[in-house]
């Protein structure tokens, strides 16, 4: 059975250096500035962890944001001299001769505010109390992410990106980029995406995020000091997470009503091959995410919702887009479905903006945008072979 | 990537005639995109192009023409009233299944609307027929059992149609090889193009 990725899974395949990035290393940049954050509170003292990967063009012309979803990090394509399994969670689309050709473009990862790789967030210390932020972590936004990754780009010297690129809640990061900074990208490109949560989508969140509070090891989000973590709540969030991630489909082809012994065992063992899987995913995930993080994750998705400040409407929140914007959704995703992403087609539409949009027959749901089904990633080479073009002196 | 002098298609300079240089236009089944783009570059238009056909959507990507993927026979709601200056149909109103729907849709989206068809009134059609067969040719290259052409209709079928749903026609020309046709439209005419508005 193909292995399924989930989210954010690490791809498991070998390492192939005439498409890969190679080895990567981490970087870190250091913020003094006061970063004023969307719910009022201030991050006076920060750390972003990124990779870049490609050379920056003399005229820094070429450099590409790839912006990450719920779980995954900075390290976007690659893999470590230490860990050489450890390979980035879009290598696929990324690398020498891949849809975005690092032989011609400059791409940057950036693990985002309040994650659990390596940027400023939960497990950090607090300046302030010399203990670590735990529960105390602000809540942040998408806009809050693309402020502190505009003056990440500031530090490296790139005033406008050749594009912002991700998938779910990465593309609502490149997504704001254009409604944020439209002149500090020539194109985004927003894969997978919502405008907005439905309350279905925020109903699952708050589930996952029930199941962690409600975990006697939560401790208010303090649990670092007690020595002790969520884990039964995150792994319970994860699974929930999991079943959203695959359409009802892929999950009948791939698990049915296969059960692991052939026969009911009439026990509360895991029996069912899909009982396997969600277990194994949530055990795993649980082992190496932050559930603080995760917390907060699930709240930048909820408020995410560039039309709420303008009477709720998106034309009028995508009035300053001046990017071209390539938008893709596939047609088994119904966590962010089609529909969604034409809203965000419609809004642009009536903006007059420079707006592509594909919608990908493909039957993986919204776990679709990490695969390299082959009308997607030639559709996403094409585009970027039309920046390059544009781009090129 | 495909020629573009505007000579590949006869219809092409026949819809380019009526469309304003800067106008913003909507090509419905565009294609591969090289009418939009063949407008981008005689008229300076902006615009998109609307198709279903992966491979389609992928060309109009690499033609550089702004592309919606999207099933015209659902009909045109992503795009607002009056938002564009000229809807185009371009050889495909012949195989829509919803024909009076979609010019519906093209004068709600549209200021104007610019259609063109293969006129089954045409002489050589008219011959085949008579022959007893269904007609195939240049602009009907398909078999009866696989054409996706199921609502072919005649010069004086098209003008009946608008008439009767008080849409008026604003231009007409009919084109044989490329060359326009005066005398005798409905038997002398391959190609007709048409601009009507509401």
């Amino acid at each position: 059975m193909r292995e399924l990725r989930g989210f954010f899974m690490a791809a498991t395949k070998t390492n192939d250096l005439t498409t890969s990035v190679g080895i990567v290393t981490p970087q870190t940049a250091g913020f003094t500035a006061p970063l004023p954050l969307r719910s009022g509170a201030v991050l006076h003292d920060y750390e972003l962890v990124y990779e870049t990967y490609g050379t920056l063009n003399a005229d820094r012309s070429n450099a590409v944001l790839v912006c990450h979803a719920l779980n995954a990090s900075h390290h976007v394509a690659g893999f470590y001299a230490d860990d050489p399994g450890n390979t980035g969670w879009w290598d696929n689309m990324i690398g020498p001769g891949k849809p975005l050709d690092t032989n011609r473009f400059f791409v940057i990862g950036v693990n985002n505010l309040g994650g659990c790789h390596g940027s400023t967030g939960p497990l950090s210390i607090n300046p302030d109390t010399g203990k670590p932020w735990g529960g105390d972590f602000p809540v942040v936004t998408v806009e809050d992410w693309v402020d502190a990754q505009a003056r990440l780009a500031d530090k490296l010297g790139i005033t406008r990106f050749a594009a912002v690129m991700g998938g779910s809640l990465g593309a609502m990061q490149s997504l704001a980029w254009a409604i944020r900074y439209p002149q500090r990208l020539c194109h985004s490109i927003v894969i997978a995406c919502a405008p907005s949560l439905s309350a279905q989508n925020i109903a699952f969140n708050e589930v996952a995020r029930q199941a962690i509070i409600t975990d006697p090891d939560f401790h208010d989000g303090n649990y670092q000091e007690q020595h002790a973590a969520p884990k039964r709540g995150l792994r319970v969030a994860r699974m929930v997470g999991h079943i959203t991630y695959l359409s009802d489909d892929e999950m009948a082809s791939k698990f049915g009503r296969q059960l692991k012994q052939g026969k009911p065992g009439y026990s509360f063992d895991t029996e069912f091959e899909i009982e396997s899987y969600l277990r194994h995913q949530g055990n795993k995930f649980a082992n190496y995410f932050d559930a603080n993080t995760y917390l907060r994750i699930t709240k930048v998705l909820d408020y995410f919702d560039p039309a709420f400040d303008h009477g709720g409407s998106l034309s009028t929140a995508l009035q300053p887009v001046t990017a071209g914007v390539l938008v893709i959704s596939f047609t088994t995703d119904w966590r962010f479905s089609p529909e969604r992403s034409r809203e965000i087609v419609r809004a642009l539409l009536d903006n007059r903006a420079q707006v592509t949009y594909a919608e990908i027959d493909a039957p993986h749901g919204h776990d679709a945008f990490l695969l390299d089904d082959p009308r997607y990633h030639k559709l996403v080479a094409a585009y970027f072979e039309r920046v390059h073009r544009e781009i090129a002196p | 990537m495909t020629g573009l002098n505007g000579g590949q298609r006869p219809d092409f300079a026949a819809i380019a005639q009526w469309v304003k240089p800067g106008a913003h236009v909507l090509d419905l089944g565009c294609g591969d995109g090289t009418l939009l783009k063949y407008l981008q570059q005689t008229r300076g238009v902006t615009g998109y192009g609307v198709e279903i056909d992966d491979g389609n959507v992928l060309e109009c990507v690499n033609n550089g023409v702004h592309v919606i993927q999207s099933d015209l026979e659902r009909g045109l709601a992503e795009f607002a009233d009056h938002s564009f200056d000229y809807v185009v149909l371009s050889q495909t109103l012949q195989a829509m299944r919803h024909t009076e729907r979609i010019v519906r849709e093209i004068l709600r989206v549209g200021r104007a609307g610019i259609v063109t068809f293969p006129n089954f009134g045409y002489w050589k059609n008219r011959l085949q027929i008579l022959r007893g067969r269904m007609p195939v040719s240049e602009n009907l290259p398909f078999e009866w059992f696989d054409t996706p052409n199921i609502h072919l209709c005649t010069v004086a079928d098209f003008e009946k149609f608008c008439t009767e749903r008080g849409i008026r026609i604003v231009g007409r020309t009919v084109l044989t090889d490329g060359r326009t046709v005066d005398l005798l439209p409905n038997l002398l005419g391959e190609l007709a193009v048409y601009q009507f508005g509401g």
